[in-house]
Formats: structure tokens, C-alpha cells, sequence
């Protein structure tokens, strides 16, 4: 999913000096800065004052990677699977399509269930976004966007709005009412502007706010109403894909994972960047907090997917098979986080006992890839969206 | 021009660095407890993990009336 993204030589009065030049924009803890070549030299320079130079700070860099891999080392004294050792092993597990949504005219890209558990809004490659009664099949809205690709949607959780946005770069607001014949298209408000196309988005506690993830390596919180942009989230060195914000018991921290490899988790009041990890070997194409908080699982293109732990700061379980050879797209878990349920590029989903490592089950049914899986709020069943152009739930 | 931006991109890793080096951590033991606590206490509320009994489950497969 990478694409080229060009550095645009920007000319105009310099933050510093306030002179018209050609401008770098660099940031400074997140903040956004128009700084001339001459002030950011001098402002190096200044750096450079304690005797530092780009070899000092790469040596630095190097061993305080080195200094994290030991002390993450130091504290790995057991295996999850070693710890769930004791544990019942799972029954018969037994799951198949209750439902098939059809209606899309090309590939689901994302899908993301309302909090009444019955209700999913879905988006395509063809640019429509749907919404279903999960129950009966049934189609209660349809918006087609202005661009295809629509890469991300969202349920708000009054249940009352839908956010979507792909390669438009934004993420746009729809109300949803009962009126059905109202024309949504005339209702859209267009919340967030990125710089490249819109990866994932989520709304936070409330209707009011929506987190967002882009192509252009950031994420992003803004306000719905004023389209204000709130707190940018600066760290990936590639594109970002998926982002997961955690369960509300245990803050306002989220996940996100991209194309550099990393998963990082951030606070979303400071913008910081607490906790990074880069085990995979490959852009990770989705992440997942554990139910509790404390952990998050993501879905990669090596063909795995790992679980992170929060408190321990390293990988501690990872859920793979010699004969899984394609890429992982969407992670959930059920609602105890015992199962992890991971759809795949070879069609497929994998069900995973997460404390023990094992795959207690495998989930034919689409005949493309598999897009996204996302567990329904009470746990009756999953939706899976897909390349076929369908959407299926299983229970 | 790159010169400086190399510096200043790479205070700004050296900066997360340390940030990160400092964090408190747990025993991996300890982590793995809790995490397989949770899937205990949890796994009674579980439908999928349980299974739901058809009368109750939204998703149940339609039933044709053997009167038609």
C-alpha cells in the first residue's frame, strides 16, 4: 500500500526571521514549524553547542536501542503459552456464516458494526458506504462518495452518524436519519484533511471527536463540528494503516501500526509517543487492543500476527503456521480475548487461542481476500468483509 | 540543507529514545498472568468463546415454517 509521496518546496515568511524564503517544514514535538534553511541550521547549530554531531547522535541512538532490547530481554522469564500451560485446551469450536451481505458492486474495504449490534456500515473500491440491518439483510442507507476507494468508515457511538474517507484524503461526517428520503450526500460535513489517503478512522468516547489515520504517516484527532484539527500524532516514518483506540476503562491511549514496520501507542492528550514496537518483518496491516487495555494484537504482511503487552513492553505471543504464507489483514478478538479471529490475503480466517498460541480453527467461505473482521459489541458474532464483494457474519 | 535536517530528525529519535528506554516494565510472568486472568474471568460473557444458545441468537438460522 505504499505509494511515493514528494517533498513540495514551500515559499513564504519564515517563522523565525520573517523573511519570504523557500521554507522546510519540520516539526518541533509535534508542532508544525516554517522555519528558512538559515534559521534551522542556526537552530542546529545550536543543538550542536554540547558537542553533538549527526555521528554522536546516531551512536547514541544505537546503544540506546541496544539498552532497550536489554532490559525488554531482562524481563522475559516465561513464554505466554508456558504460563497458559495448565489451561483447559478449547473445545470443538464450531462457526459458520449465518448471514451474507450482498449489494456491493466491488471490493469491501472496511466495515465497522453500530452499537445496537445489529446494525454495520460497510464501505467499497466503487465508493459506495452502506448501511445494513445485520438481522435481515437489509440495505437502510447507501451514499456514494465523490472519490472510490473509500479505505475507512465508522459508526458513531450514538449510532446516529457515519464517518468515511479513502483516497479523497478526508474524512466526511454523515447524519443518519429515519427520514428515508433524505439525501445524506447534502448532509456530509467533512471533518479531517489529511495529506494523503485516510487509512482508518474511529470515533472517540462521543460523537464529537474522531480519530484518523493517513497515508502520510500521521494520525490525527480532530473536533467533528468545527473540522478543527485538535492534536496531530507524529512518528511514522511510512504510511500509517490501522489504528485502534483502547477500551475506555484504561485511558485515552491508542494503537496504530503502518508501513515502517512499528506499532506505536500513543496518549492522545499530549501527542506523545509512548511505546513503540518493530518485531515485524513487514507493514503491519492492522492492531487490535486486548479487551482489558493491556495489550494489543497486530495483523502483518509476514504472514503472522503477535501479541503486544503493554506493561511488559515486548512481544509476548505470536500466532503463525509454516503453512501460512499470505499476508494478514484485520485482527479482532472476542470479547474475553481468548480467541483472535485474523482474516488473511489468502481468503481465509483464522480463529487463534490467543494464551496458548494455537489455531483452534480456519473459516472458508470468501472467495477474494479478506479485508477486515470485526467482532459485533456483544460478542454474538463477527462480520468479515471482503475482495469478493461481500460482506458475511458468523456465529 | 539534508545536513541539518539529519540533525534534526535524528535529536527528535535520540529524544524518543530515552523516553522509551525509561518506561517502567513488568515481569513478562506477571503480564502473562494477568492477561490469562482476564480471559478467565471473561470467558463465561464470551458468546463466541461459549457458544449462545439458538432461541437467543440473533444470527440463528432462519427457520423455514413447515406449513409452506
Amino acid at each position: 500500500m505504499c505509494d511515493q509521496t514528494f517533498l513540495a518546496i514551500t515559499f513564504g515568511p519564515c517563522d523565525k526571521c520573517s523573511e519570504n524564503k523557500p521554507l522546510m517544514n519540520i516539526y518541533l514535538k509535534n508542532e508544525p514549524i516554517n522555519y528558512c534553511s538559515l534559521c534551522v541550521e542556526m537552530m542546529a547549530c545550536q543543538g550542536l553547542a554540547k558537542g553533538e554531531t549527526v555521528q554522536s547522535l546516531k551512536a547514541e541512538s544505537e546503544s540506546l536501542k541496544a539498552k532497550l532490547e536489554e532490559e525488554r530481554a531482562k524481563l522475559h522469564d516465561v513464554e505466554l503459552h508456558q504460563v497458559a500451560e495448565k489451561m483447559e485446551a478449547l473445545g470443538q469450536f464450531v462457526m459458520k456464516t449465518r448471514r451474507t451481505l450482498k449489494g456491493h458492486g466491488n471490493k469491501v474495504l472496511c466495515m465497522d458494526w453500530c452499537r445496537d449490534k445489529r446494525r454495520i456500515v460497510s464501505s467499497s473500491q466503487d465508493g459506495k458506504v452502506i448501511v445494513w440491518d445485520a438481522y435481515t439483510t437489509n440495505k437502510e442507507h447507501a451514499v456514494t462518495m465523490p472519490c472510490t476507494w473509500v479505505m475507512a468508515c465508522a459508526y458513531a457511538p450514538s449510532g446516529c452518524a457515519v464517518a468515511c474517507g479513502g483516497l479523497d484524503n478526508k474524512c466526511s461526517v454523515y447524519p443518519l436519519s429515519l427520514d428515508k428520503n433524505e439525501n445524506l450526500a447534502s448532509k456530509k460535513k467533512s471533518v479531517a484533511m489529511h495529506t494523503n489517503y485516510l487509512s482508518s478512522c474511529s470515533f472517540t468516547k462521543s460523537d464529537m471527536q474522531i480519530l484518523t489515520s493517513s497515508g502520510d504517516g500521521t494520525c490525527a484527532l480532530w473536533d467533528v463540528e468545527s473540522g478543527q484539527l485538535l492534536q496531530s500524532f507524529h512518528g511514522h516514518s511510512a504510511d500509517v494503516l490501522s489504528l485502534d483506540l483502547a477500551p475506555s476503562e484504561t485511558g485515552s491511549t491508542f494503537v496504530s501500526g503502518g508501513c515502517d514496520k512499528k506499532a506505536n501507542v500513543w496518549d492522545m492528550r499530549s501527542g506523545q509517543n509512548v511505546q513503540s514496537f518493530e518485531t515485524h518483518d513487514s507493514d503491519i496491516n492492522s492492531v487490535k487492543y486486548y479487551p482489558s487495555g493491556d495489550a494489543f494484537a497486530s495483523g502483518s504482511d509476514d504472514a503472522t500476527c503477535r501479541l503486544y503487552d503493554l506493561r511488559a513492553d515486548r512481544e509476548v505471543a505470536i500466532y503463525s503456521k509454516d503453512s501460512i504464507i499470505f499476508g494478514a489483514s484485520s485482527v479482532d478478538f472476542s470479547l474475553s480475548g481468548r480467541l483472535l479471529f485474523a482474516g488473511y490475503n489468502d481468503y481465509n480466517i483464522n480463529v487463534w487461542d490467543v494464551l496458548k498460541g494455537t489455531r483452534v480453527a480456519i473459516l472458508f467461505g470468501h472467495e477474494n481476500r479478506v479485508s477486515t473482521v470485526r467482532v459485533s459489541p456483544d460478542g454474538t458474532a463477527f462480520c468479515s468483509g471482503s475482495w469478493d464483494n461481500t460482506l458475511r457474519i458468523w456465529a | 540543507m539534508s545536513g541539518s535536517s539529519n540533525i534534526v530528525a535524528m535529536k527528535k529519535v535520540v529524544q524518543q529514545l530515552r523516553f522509551e528506554a525509561n518506561i517502567n516494565r513488568v515481569k513478562v510472568s506477571q503480564a502473562a498472568a494477568e492477561l490469562q486472568q482476564f480471559c478467565i474471568q471473561n470467558a463465561v460473557h464470551d458468546p463466541l468463546l461459549t457458544g449462545v444458545s439458538s432461541s437467543t441468537n440473533p444470527f440463528r438460522t432462519q427457520k423455514v415454517c413447515s406449513f409452506l
